[in-house]
């Protein structure tokens, strides 16, 4: 009895302040979202206690559907060229010399400790039409009226990729610097070419670290809004500025909290199908 | 040594190789011929794995040449030399089986489907994996993997294997095992094997010539029984098997004998080619050193018994010299002991003593040659 009890007091001292934790700033809040999608809408924001499933339906409109394939499909450009981008960088900081690794992994990071949305005002001032770099090409004459950089789809790309590419990165980091040297050394002395090494060893042994850069990309990509607002002047819509529109603007609380449900929802699929071909090791 | 062919397969000349500003392999010259098995030998750090790399194409000598079948191969990467690796580690693919470990260089060479098939089951065959082509390499032991990377190598019927202590991580009995199958692979192939290992009882047992390295310095070449009963250097002499090794020095000369002072005493030998008060080290092992209680024509040489130490089928004795140096003999067990404290005569049979010049004899001889000796560091003058 006694040591029964002794145990419980264990689990409960050492497990109960994480399920405190959680149920009161996760679970909570979520069964709050989940309730609210079910509600109506009040006039005023918040919600009158009507019980309906009127906003699940209207997210078969197709305003919605196109918001939602525009943001899969941003968020898929985003991290294809993530990837393509920070696989090589991934490489090379890897493969650098011992005493220079800290130094590029800190050069990588140091962006992030600012503050996001300032780093987004910088480039902000670096495209536009008044900006350093028309100010630049303007003044050595290679063009005579600025260029429309900032405001368009490709600037929301641009901020997109240089705001996920650290998390792109890092998992790539990871797998590539597990990889055993040796391995490439073997596939050299059996006859491999640089190309067909780094095709038939190199890229099947750091999938892991594809896929997990991949999710981390695409998963916040998702739910990014103030890079499309900045970024993009808000011209095109995706989800994570519908979402916030409807907590903040439209006062559309119940079909906020549906579009957020969908967007978990999402995720959990792409999290589900991740550690089907990888761990979730891989994302450190 | 196969005799019949003394083609020489692999070559290096005045081969240097740095790291930063560390020379890990000095004024290497060595010729490898068609199908022998040489052993680099040597302890950890002596430039041996540096070497094979080099032959394999890792790394590329600072200066100096190597030939691959006459081909000087300095600008020809790894995967374009016609040699093979078995390496320390395995070096297995992790994603993928053992039938697709082996085919990997024949899928390189685009070898037809059906010649890769016949040619990796025939190899699985010749390393005794029969039944496990679809096993991946985290399902297998060590000497399983060991057999899958030497099936690997060979599958491309190299010209040279080139072994980096395959046999280091396996356990004593599996190494033994693997020593003798190697050896008989070897054998039964044609191939030339060079194999790198510090165990110099592997050295002695697999190879036909053993070249030994120490500090980046190749100290000396020869077959088993030279390095063994004659070798050049003190540290040849030191590092195969045991030795009884005593400095002295060439007090009186005739014409064929050298009378040599020690310490503790003084021998007659008969060698010729010294000069007058050179200094030498007189090397004599355990089982070649004698024992009298009775005076030995030649030697005024002697030592107090110290210990008695029983091995099995020998017994090894200990003598401590006037000066204190401990000289090891071995006697098989059935001869009788001379009891602990009784002063003995030293002595050794003619022929069974190898007389080897200092570091400064031979840097003189060099000097005498006017050769260059330019970058020797102090340890290897002294």
């Amino acid at each position: 009895m006694i040591k029964s009890f002794k145990k419980r007091l264990t689990a409960l001292v050492t497990v109960g302040p994480t399920v405190l934790w959680l149920g009161a700033f996760l679970m909570i809040p979520l069964i709050y979202v989940i309730g609210i999608s079910f509600l109506t809408k009040n006039a005023y924001g918040g919600v009158d206690f009507a019980p309906t499933i009127s906003n699940y339906i209207s997210l078969f409109q197709s305003e919605y559907a196109k918001v939602f394939l525009d943001s899969l499909w941003l968020s898929l450009e985003t991290t294809v060229i993530c990837l393509l981008v920070g696989y090589p960088f991934a490489y090379i900081i890897a493969n650098a010399p011992k005493r220079w690794k800290p130094f590029l992994v800190l050069l990588l990071m140091l962006p992030f400790w600012t503050n996001s949305l300032i780093r987004t005002y910088g480039w902000n001032t670096l495209l536009r039409t008044e900006g350093i770099i028309n100010h630049f090409l303007q003044n050595i004459g290679l063009i005579r009226e600025p260029l429309e950089m900032l405001y368009t789809d490709g600037a929301v790309l641009l901020g997109m990729v240089y705001a996920l590419l650290p998390f792109t990165v890092l998992p790539l980091h990871t797998s590539i610097e597990k990889l055993d040297k040796s391995l490439l050394e073997a596939a050299s002395d059996l006859g491999a070419s640089r190309k067909h090494v780094f095709m038939r060893v190199v890229l099947p042994l750091t999938m892991p670290g594809i896929f997990a850069g991949s999710i981390q990309t695409f998963i916040p990509s998702l739910g990014f809004f103030f890079i499309s607002d900045m970024m993009g002047g808000a011209k095109t819509m995706y989800i994570g500025n519908l979402i916030k529109n409807q907590f903040l603007s439209a006062r559309n609380w119940p079909l906020g909290a549906v579009l957020s449900i969908v967007l978990i929802v999402i995720t959990l699929i792409l999290m589900k199908l991740y550690t089907r071909v990888g761990s979730l090791e891989d994302m450190a | 040594m196969n005799q019949a062919s003394e083609k020489v397969i692999v070559r290096l000349t005045n081969v240097d190789k740095n790291f930063d500003s560390e020379r890990v392999v000095k004024k290497l010259n060595l010729d490898i011929e068609e199908g022998e098995f040489l052993t680099l030998l040597g302890p950890s750090g002596c430039g041996k794995t540096t070497t094979l790399r080099m032959i394999a194409g890792f790394e590329y000598p600072t200066e100096g040449q190597i030939f691959l079948e006459g081909e000087d191969v300095d600008d020809k990467k790894p995967n374009e030399r016609n040699v093979n690796t078995v390496f320390q580690n395995y070096a297995l693919f992790p994603h993928m089986n053992v039938f697709d470990n082996i085919a990997f260089g024949l899928v390189e060479k685009k070898v037809k489907k059906e010649e890769i098939q016949r040619r990796v089951e025939e190899m699985i065959k010749l390393v005794q994996l029969d039944g496990m082509e679809k096993r991946m390499p985290s399902q297998m032991s060590g000497g399983q993997k060991q057999r899958v990377a030497i099936a690997r190598a060979l599958v491309n019927r190299p010209k040279v294997l080139l072994l980096d202590e395959p046999l280091g991580a396996l356990d004593l009995k599996l190494r033994k095992q693997m020593q003798g199958e190697l050896k008989h692979l070897q054998r039964q192939l044609g191939i030339t094997f060079i194999y790198v290992t510090h165990d110099q009882e592997e050295a002695l047992t697999m190879s036909d010539r053993i070249a030994i390295m120490n500090h980046g310095y190749l100290e000396q070449v020869g077959t088993p029984e030279e390095v063994y009963n004659h070798p050049k250097t003190k540290f040849v002499a030191d590092f195969i098997g045991e030795s009884n090794i005593i400095e002295g020095y060439i007090e009186n000369m005739t014409d064929n004998s050298i009378e040599v002072t020690m310490e503790s005493g003084k021998a007659v030998i008969a060698e010729k080619g010294y000069r007058l008060e050179e200094i030498i080290y007189l090397c004599v092992r355990p089982e070649n050193l004698k024992l009298s209680t009775d005076p030995v024509k030649g030697f005024r040489f002697r030592g107090q018994v110290r210990e008695h130490v029983f091995i099995g089928s020998i017994n090894k004795t200990m003598i401590e010299l006037p000066n204190g140096q401990m000289l090891k003999a071995e006697t098989p067990a059935e001869d009788e002991l001379i009891p602990v404290g009784t002063v003995v005569n030293v002595y050794w049979n003619p022929g069974k003593v190898v007389v080897m010049r200092t570091k400064e004899e031979q840097i003189y001889n060099v000097i005498e040659q006017s050769v260059e000796i330019e970058g020797m560091t102090n340890d290897q003058i002294f």
